[in-house]
């Protein structure tokens, strides 16, 4: 099953290799990760999309918790939570595609952020699978690049994490 | 205003006062500034070893015996990627100790600097943690960060990285107290209600087991464990790395257990109805197949400071995460109190049933053989120390057999690369062992493959005199590497005999120790009554052993704890 975890972590070099080397070391998988740091500077955020059994998850937050480094790890999915991800896509758009493209960008609620006589280039946010939808729904051949963010998550109403 | 000092000062105050008194190290261009602190004082102790993987290793054998925190000194580059080795095996088995790096100037990192390597992550993977020191005003609260961290907790080896130039910078020095980190506070406390749980189980229990690890000897949990299964009089059996967490020769432990463990232990493993698993990780060398261990329905109590051990090869019904001798003590206080009754004819008939697995004497061997039994060479080495030396042993079948013969009765007289399996350890550990303990006896038990692996400690050992008494079983093989090719490999013994083994008496001579061959089995006691005899000198004992000797039980790879093989 697909989890997305949130952890707080020492701003502070090394600390994202000392995750990720966590991560192929124990050969857990990585979907997306996406990290920056927060109001306070010395705390970064992460999100981590990954995939495994309870078995499997219980493990990596009990892993990631043992990084020296890490302040607080949660499961995001262990209540309700919110999830975006941006997407930055740059398509083919010429003759008819043009409007079939500004069409679709306004249903996924996305907006065109740069244009030229051949290609738009489309700034989209939502959750990873709505992001894959748009993906699909544009004619492959169509897409010039894709660059995506990895999920961002946060908890829904007033829980927070915090130091 | 406190008095500015150079970073090489600061370190060598840190040492100092940590109190540590010996360090294990081996100079270069890096380190130079320290090795220059170092010689100007005499609090620190240093002793120059050969190798650096050997400083590692004598580090963590100083700690294992003696329950301080130890210390390692390298330079950069090849210097730290030599100590790799040691700190690996360091890790596996979560001992406390701190590795002080040299590394190039902080202008010169990631230019690809005469002897730089990528220090902190290279180490990364087998360290509890490191650091680069980029600021000389950080050095002192780094370095009382990287003890507390070692110490605490599950132990492990901490490396701080210090580049050349932090070295000569100088601060204003005042060694912290005590640290505080938001984000490492490890549990001591057990969960009230847990142990609650536990004890209504351990009292339900119709066939139970005590099953003990490294972690008891690391906690310093022996008196406390020991004085839980007795008050139950319950079965007792150690890990590889747990022995003398409960005294060998007391009728309630059942061994070793494990993939060469005894077979009552296993079976007693496989077949108990409540498992009381305390300080240790259900790895596979333990418990075989986690399915077909899996496959025996019996409820598990685990104890352990990290929660990361509890469930992950096998699932518990009652974790408990916490300071091992803090929830024993509890426990056996509820236990005392309780109004529950134990099974007593349940318990009475589990021991029946143990008592017969044990009439299968399964650690029996021709004690009529005319040439030189391992087992033999073992059992006697226990009988002429009365079982109070140190032991130290390298990585294969002498340790298998050491472990299996020598009764501890005693925690921290048993130090053996357990996790990682590093031959080489044994020579190393035992320098450590000894400049720990310098009244101990102290036996290094070897094979003629393993102990080359760090030969040139015999030099080390000669320069600060310390008179190990290392046990060679020589067989002529890398004996489990022979044993295995034995059973699984159709007898095609490849690249496992050692060809063109050395004098081993001339090359102890040579270093100026003393040097024995033993050949006959009568001649095994007298020779090493004669070797403790000598209590100021080194003696390299080469016992010519049978070849053909294997280690039973055995529990193969992949298989379950009661698919032992037996002999």
């Amino acid at each position: 099953m697909r989890h997305i975890i949130s952890l707080l972590m020492e701003n502070e070099a090394g600390a994202l290799s000392r995750v990720a080397g966590l991560f192929s070391a124990r050969g857990y998988n990585i979907e997306s990760l996406s990290v920056a740091p927060t109001e306070d500077p010395t705390l970064s955020r992460m999100t981590l999309v990954t995939i495994g059994s309870d078995e499997v998850i219980e493990q990596v937050t009990k892993q990631l918790n043992k990084l020296i480094e890490v302040v607080k790890v949660v499961d995001l999915n262990d209540g309700c939570h919110i999830e975006r991800e941006l997407m930055l896509v740059k398509v083919r758009a010429v003759g008819q595609d043009r409007e079939e493209i500004k069409r679709l960008v306004e249903i996924f609620r996305g907006c065109i952020i740069d244009v030229t006589d051949k290609s738009y280039t489309i700034e989209l946010t939502g959750t990873s699978s709505k992001l894959d939808a748009f993906l699909e729904a544009i004619e492959n051949s169509c897409i010039l690049e894709t660059v995506r963010t990895g999920a961002s998550g946060i908890g829904r109403g007033e829980w927070i994490l915090k130091v | 205003m406190s008095v500015e000092l150079t970073g090489a000062e600061i370190t060598v105050r840190c040492l100092q006062e940590e109190g540590i008194d010996c360090i294990f190290g081996y100079p270069g261009g890096a380190v130079l500034f320290l090795y220059d602190e170092l010689f100007k004082q005499d609090k620190v102790r240093h002793i120059l070893v050969r190798h650096e993987q050997a400083a590692v290793h004598a580090a963590d054998g100083y700690a294992r015996s003696s329950n301080k925190v130890g210390v390692a000194l390298v330079t950069s580059g090849p210097g730290l990627t030599n100590a790799v080795t040691g700190i690996a095996t360091a890790y596996m088995d979560s001992i406390p100790m701190v590795i002080i790096s040299g590394q190039v100037p902080t202008g010169a990192i990631g230019l690809d600097a005469f002897q730089e390597v990528d220090t902190v992550g290279i180490t990364r993977p087998c360290v509890k943690h490191n650091f680069l020191v980029k600021d000389v005003a950080d050095l002192a609260e780094t370095i009382k960060k990287a003890f507390y961290i070692a110490s605490t907790g599950r132990p492990g080896p901490v490396l701080v990285d210090i580049p050349k130039d932090i070295t000569q910078h100088k601060a204003s020095f005042s060694y912290p107290s005590k640290v505080t980190m938001r984000s490492y506070n490890p549990v001591v406390k057990g969960h009230s209600g847990q142990i609650k749980r536990a004890v209504d189980l351990i009292l339900s229990a119709k066939r139970p087991v005590v099953y003990a690890g490294g972690g008891i000897i690391l906690s310093d949990a022996a008196k406390q464990l020991t004085e839980m299964v007795q008050l139950l009089d319950y079965p007792c059996t150690n890990t590889l790395m747990g022995l003398g967490g409960y005294p060998a020769t007391d009728k309630q432990f059942v061994g070793m257990l494990g993939m060469h463990g005894t077979y009552e232990a296993n079976m007693a493993m496989q077949y108990c109805d409540v498992l009381i698993a305390v300080g240790t990780r259900f790895d596979d060398r333990v418990i075989g197949n986690p399915k077909h261990f899996s496959n025996e329905n019996r409820k598990i109590i685990h104890i352990d400071i990290d929660p990361s051990s509890i469930s992950k090869r096998v699932k518990v019904d009652v974790p408990i995460v916490g300071n091992v001798p803090d929830v024993l003590k509890e426990l056996i206080k509820l236990l005392k109190a309780s109004e529950g009754k134990f099974d007593q004819a349940a318990l009475k008939d589990w021991w029946k049933q143990i008592d017969l697995w044990r009439d299968r004497d399964c650690l029996k061997y021709d004690r009529e053989s005319k040439i030189i039994k391992p087992q033999q060479v073992i059992e006697q080495l226990y009988n002429i120390t009365k079982g109070d030396a140190f032991v130290t042993s390298d990585v294969g079948q002498h340790q298998m057999w050491a472990a299996q013969f020598y009764k501890f009765d005693k925690p921290r007289r048993w130090i053996n690369s357990g996790g990682l399996g590093t031959m080489g350890f044994g020579m190393p550990a035992a320098m450590g062992v000894q400049l720990a303990n310098p009244k101990g006896k102290v036996a290094c038990i070897t094979g003629e493959a393993s102990i080359q692996m760090c030969i040139q400690e015999l030099s080390t050992c000669k320069q600060y005199k310390l008179p190990l008494k290392i046990i060679t079983l020589n067989n002529r093989y890398m004996g489990m590497v022979r044993q295995w090719q034995e059973f699984f490999h159709g007898n095609r013994y490849a690249e496992s005999y050692m060809n063109a083994l050395p004098d081993f008496v001339k090359l102890a001579e040579s270093y100026g120790h003393v040097g024995m061959r033993i050949e006959q089995p009568e001649d095994v006691e007298a020779a090493l009554k004669e070797a403790f005899k000598l209590k100021d000198q080194l003696v390299f004992m080469d016992f010519i052993t049978d070849q053909t000797e294997n280690v039973f039980p055995m529990v193969p790879g992949g298989k379950g704890l009661s698919e032992m093989i037996l002999v």
